[in-house]
């Protein structure tokens, strides 16, 4: 009964990009994005946490550092939830294309990682609406430390699993703790079938191979008419009310 | 030791086999008076004619910790700006509310077991199955989601009547208010109207939810010192039986 594991019924289209920090996932939608927009299409962007509900909150908890993996699981479900409702499910009935930096996969590999059950956390997510592709950047560890070490100010305390205690030194709990995820990303792999791509490669092959793959996924889509939903407006109903109002 | 520790998948991370307290449950609709009859004190805050539970089992020795719904620090003021906006799809209010309640659990409820304490519980999972069903989220979904809460050693559903319920939200002094009212599903007709179809519907998610989950069932009709002595009775029955 998950609605991941059925085509969803709107006009729109939806990709997403997966992959662990430091994959190079945000580089490769964000060239994606541009590329969309030159070709005419009407793009609608999207990224993980980033709801103004629970903005807040994940803020607080995550300073005090007083987020249990369950409760922590869950408010990014209420950020998921709350951005669905209104972020990706509306463009993709108006028959937009909607780029998602990271989707529900994230919360299926990290929060397994952080110990919660592998089922409890599908079932959570289950209302989530099924991507047309999901792209996995798989880079090996060392890969993905030397870019978020170089590029970067300092690893995240949550990005570098510094709350599961595996080690004091951040670089050292980002190893462990980003191995045991790519490990939870091979299994969804082939799980829910993500797209692969190899993101230790150069950046203009991986670009070429994900613009190959979406065109393809474009061939029964209309960029400059792109067939909208239009709902069926209740006119009696409506009527009704404004008579009730102006009587 | 109960046999099966929690009511779905569980939490996998937490050690369960130092969980020594005991949790009870009280359930019950909104304004049945759950609260007056743990604390003993009404709304407000004022002293009521009956000993509160909590302080009734720590005269006879035991170590209680009494909890509610939706009261934790870390999304208290979330769920109040919800409730100001409340322009929130069904779905993420419901998720919204189960992490208020896995905060709770994990920070308050299971450290108590864990210690030994009674845990007296002002609500339980069983209020998001009734007030999100109710609002049209799905029944089996929302069960799933609360797989991680450990099952009740005891839950006592303090069940009313629609009458007796309105007559008594009155009586109290309280006042039949918004989200008790349902008037966020849209409801026609006034505050009247709206609190006398929701709380109907209510009513029947804990009618159904009574075999479903095995609750106790006390009437909570009769006059608050009756009910505090029976509540006082099933309680005490259940104490001397399990330890």
């Amino acid at each position: 009964m998950s609605r991941l594991t059925q085509p969803h019924p709107y006009p729109g289209k939806l990709f997403v990009v997966e992959g662990i920090d430091g994959s190079g996932k945000s580089t490769q939608l964000d060239l994606l994005h541009r590329w969309l927009v030159a070709e005419g299409y009407n793009v609608f962007f999207t990224e993980w946490n980033s709801s103004p509900l629970v903005k807040q909150t994940n803020k607080k908890g995550k300073k005090k550092n007083l987020l249990t993996p369950t409760t922590f699981s869950i408010l990014h479900a209420t950020d998921f939830a709350d951005r669905l409702a209104n972020m990706i499910v509306p463009p993709l009935q108006a028959g937009m294309i909607v780029l998602a930096d990271r989707y529900v996969y994230t919360a299926f590999a990290r929060d397994v990682v952080r110990g919660v059950h592998p089922n409890w956390v599908r079932n959570l997510y289950s209302f989530a609406v099924r991507p047309d592709i999901a792209f996995y950047f798989k880079v090996p560890i060392d890969v993905s430390i030397k870019r978020v070490t170089i590029g970067r100010a300092g690893l995240k305390f949550y990005e570098a699993g510094m709350d599961l205690g595996l080690s004091d030194d951040p670089v050292t709990s980002f190893r462990l703790f980003q191995s045991q995820v790519i490990e939870e990303y091979e299994r969804l792999t082939e799980e829910f079938g993500l797209t692969v791509i190899d993101g230790s490669g150069p950046i203009n092959e991986q670009q070429e191979r994900l613009r190959d793959v979406v065109c393809n996924a474009l061939t029964d889509y209309a960029s400059h008419h792109p067939p909208m939903t239009i709902p069926e407006l209740h006119r009696d109903a409506a009527a009704e009310i404004t008579s009730s109002v102006t009587s | 030791m109960r046999d099966e520790i929690f009511y779905g998948d569980g939490l996998p991370y937490v050690d369960t086999t130092d969980l020594d307290g005991k949790l009870i449950v009280i359930e019950g609709t909104d304004g049945v008076g759950r609260s007056t009859q743990i604390e003993g004190t009404n709304e407000s805050g004022k002293s009521t004619p009956i000993e509160g539970l909590k302080r009734w089992l720590e005269v006879q020795g035991y170590g209680v910790v009494s909890t509610g719904w939706t009261r934790s620090p870390l999304l208290g003021p979330a769920i109040d700006a919800i409730k100001e906006g409340n322009t929130l799809n069904q779905i993420t209010y419901s998720i919204l509310y189960a992490a208020d309640f896995a905060d709770r659990l994990e920070n308050v409820i299971i450290p108590a077991l864990k210690g030994g304490f009674i845990v007296l519980a002002d609500r339980y999972m069983y209020t998001a199955f009734a007030r999100h069903v109710v609002r049209g989220v799905d029944p089996h979904w929302l069960r799933r989601v609360y797989g991680f809460a450990p099952l009740p050693d005891l839950v006592i559903y303090l069940k009313i009547g629609l009458e007796d319920l309105i007559q008594r939200t009155f009586t109290s002094g309280r006042s039949m208010k918004y989200w008790e009212s349902g008037m966020d599903i849209g409801y026609r007709g006034g505050l009247y109207e709206s609190f006398v179809e929701y709380q109907t519907l209510v009513l029947e998610e804990f009618d159904k939810m009574t075999e479903e989950f095995g609750f106790t069932v006390l009437d909570a009709s009769p006059k608050i010192e009756h009910v505090n002595q029976k509540l006082k009775d099933v309680i005490g029955e259940f104490l001397t039986t399990t330890n």
